[in-house]
């Protein structure tokens, strides 16, 4: 059946609780600095942690700006280059209540590494419509890319090896805050 | 779990959290019709041949704009206007199909078996879309589907299921489903079109419509063939419909208020269901239509997105 999955071990942490929130409030800064407002802004989280962070954001900018700024959820893979090579997709749904049409839409997502997903969220957002322009906000960079994609917006930028593994720990799937790398056990 | 199949043939060889992954999956891809660009790219490059035996509007139509939708190159293959009409068997054709390299065959045969046949004859996926009076997979997910968008769940549910059981692949493969997922089933129908043992499959038994539908959360109504009229099965349609057919009046009387009218299509209308009942508000037969191209993208995602791990 399915191969096993390598396990994996703390190795070091990268952000603590304190440390994410201030680069989520930083990022929220940057967005309304870039933007001139908040004026026709829109989130768009890719699954999961992405729309927890996307959704912090929002908050953030709620607090900072008072704007209201909508929420929405992507799923990528039926956009995924690698299809079908890993065993069979499971589908969660893409749910964006609003037109992004002449938006500016600020795609967020956890870790950013090959780019691939991202370059599947591209396409993904241009088939719901035209937007205004895409921004991409990531809270780890970790370097790697595969394809000629760069964040606008990056909590921390972390070099790794390939073999690590970032996991971003969020309380509302995790029940803590906490960026840590990981490292194969059998290594 | 994951999804591990190869094809799509029976109800009754899922268990249930395969039939639940068939659902969630149908339901995350609901959203695609609503979107101004009804495509997504996930099936680029693969091939998809509906090969239909029998007539068919709604799931051929469905297979074929849930493939589209999907990015997928749907060709269709009808018998009438092509070389089964020279004579060609069932199985040579099919095969000379499978020599241009398809991922999927969708079937629909007038034999009972024809599409287990052909999974154990061609290398690329098959996908039943009823074979005979056996099942017809596909119709039973989105019943299922429908169901559960209007009810929220499945266990304890009721469901009547009403006519020609007997001839029904609709029925087999809903009774295998909602039995698989907690749900008490009658069936329903004059004795000849009530197969002998169906108490088997785990079902009750009503010869009574108006005791059928009391207190049941859905009522399936079949189509009545006209063809078993002249097999004697059936005294005439006046006497049928008047015996069970599914009118307002009745509704009123004996069913809950709250109760789903569901239909698999083609509608008889006045005879097993009358046009009020039909277009009314407890109907969500056009709901199933539109839930008919989620469940099939679902399912064709399912087995032609997964290649890599199937066997």
């Amino acid at each position: 059946m399915a191969t096993p999955v390598p396990r994996f071990r703390e190795k070091a942490q990268v952000l603590d609780d304190a440390a994410l929130d201030r680069a989520l409030t930083r990022i929220a800064h940057e967005i309304l600095e870039k933007n001139g407002g908040a004026s026709d802004v829109a989130f768009v989280g890719l699954r999961t942690r992405g729309v927890t962070l996307a959704q912090r954001l929002a908050a953030k900018i709620a607090q900072i700006d008072g704007a209201a700024l909508p929420v929405g959820t992507l799923d990528i893979t039926l956009y995924r280059d690698d299809l079908g090579l890993r065993g069979a997709p499971l589908i969660r749904g893409t749910d964006i209540p609003f037109s992004i049409k002449n938006k500016t839409v600020i795609l967020v997502d956890d870790v950013l590494f090959t780019g691939r997903t991202v370059r599947a969220a591209l396409d993904a957002i241009i088939d719901l419509g035209r937007p205004k322009a895409i921004q991409l906000a990531i809270l780890i960079d970790r370097g790697h890319r595969e394809l000629p994609i760069r964040p606008d917006y990056v909590g921390k930028n972390l070099p790794t090896s390939r073999r690590e593994s970032v996991a971003v720990r969020l309380r509302e799937h995790d029940g803590e805050d906490r960026v840590v790398i990981e490292e194969p056990e059998e290594a | 779990m994951g999804w591990t199949r190869k094809h799509l043939l029976t109800m009754q060889e899922l268990d249930a959290s395969e039939i639940v992954l068939l659902i969630d999956t149908a339901a995350s891809l609901q959203e695609i019709a609503t979107r101004e660009i009804k495509k997504v790219p996930a099936l680029r490059g693969k091939t998809i041949v509906n090969l239909f035996y029998e007539p068919s509007t709604r799931t051929r139509t469905s297979f074929e704009i849930a493939g589209k939708w999907l990015s997928a190159d749907v060709i269709n293959f009808a018998s009438s206007g092509s070389s089964t009409t020279k004579g060609e068997s069932f199985i040579d054709t099919a095969k000379n199909i499978a020599a241009m390299s398809p991922d999927v065959v969708i079937v629909r045969h007038s034999s009972a078996g024809a599409a287990a046949l052909l999974a154990r004859t061609l290398p690329c996926s098959i996908v039943n879309a009823g074979d005979g009076a056996h099942e017809h997979p596909t119709q039973a997910l989105l019943d299922l589907l429908t169901i559960r968008e209007k009810k929220a769940h499945f266990d304890g549910l009721h469901v009547a299921i009403v006519g020609d059981i007997a001839h029904s692949r609709v029925a087999r493969s809903d009774i295998h489903g909602m039995r698989k997922l907690g749900m008490t089933v009658t069936v329903a129908g004059p004795p000849t079109l009530i197969p002998a043992f169906v108490q088997e499959l785990g079902v009750k038994v009503s010869y009574r419509l108006e005791d059928a539908i009391r207190d049941v959360d859905v009522i399936m109504m079949l189509r009545l063939q006209h063809e078993r009229m002249t097999n004697g099965l059936v005294p005439s349609l006046r006497e049928y419909s008047r015996y069970w057919g599914l009118t307002l009046e009745k509704l009123a009387v004996h069913a809950r208020p709250d109760v789903l009218i569901m239909h698999p299509g083609p509608v008889n209308r006045g005879i097993e269901l009358s046009p009020e009942v039909a277009d009314g508000p407890y109907s969500v037969i056009l709901d199933q239509v539109a839930k008919g191209v989620a469940v099939r993208m679902g399912v064709l995602l399912l087995l032609a997105g997964s290649r890599g791990e199937a066997s």
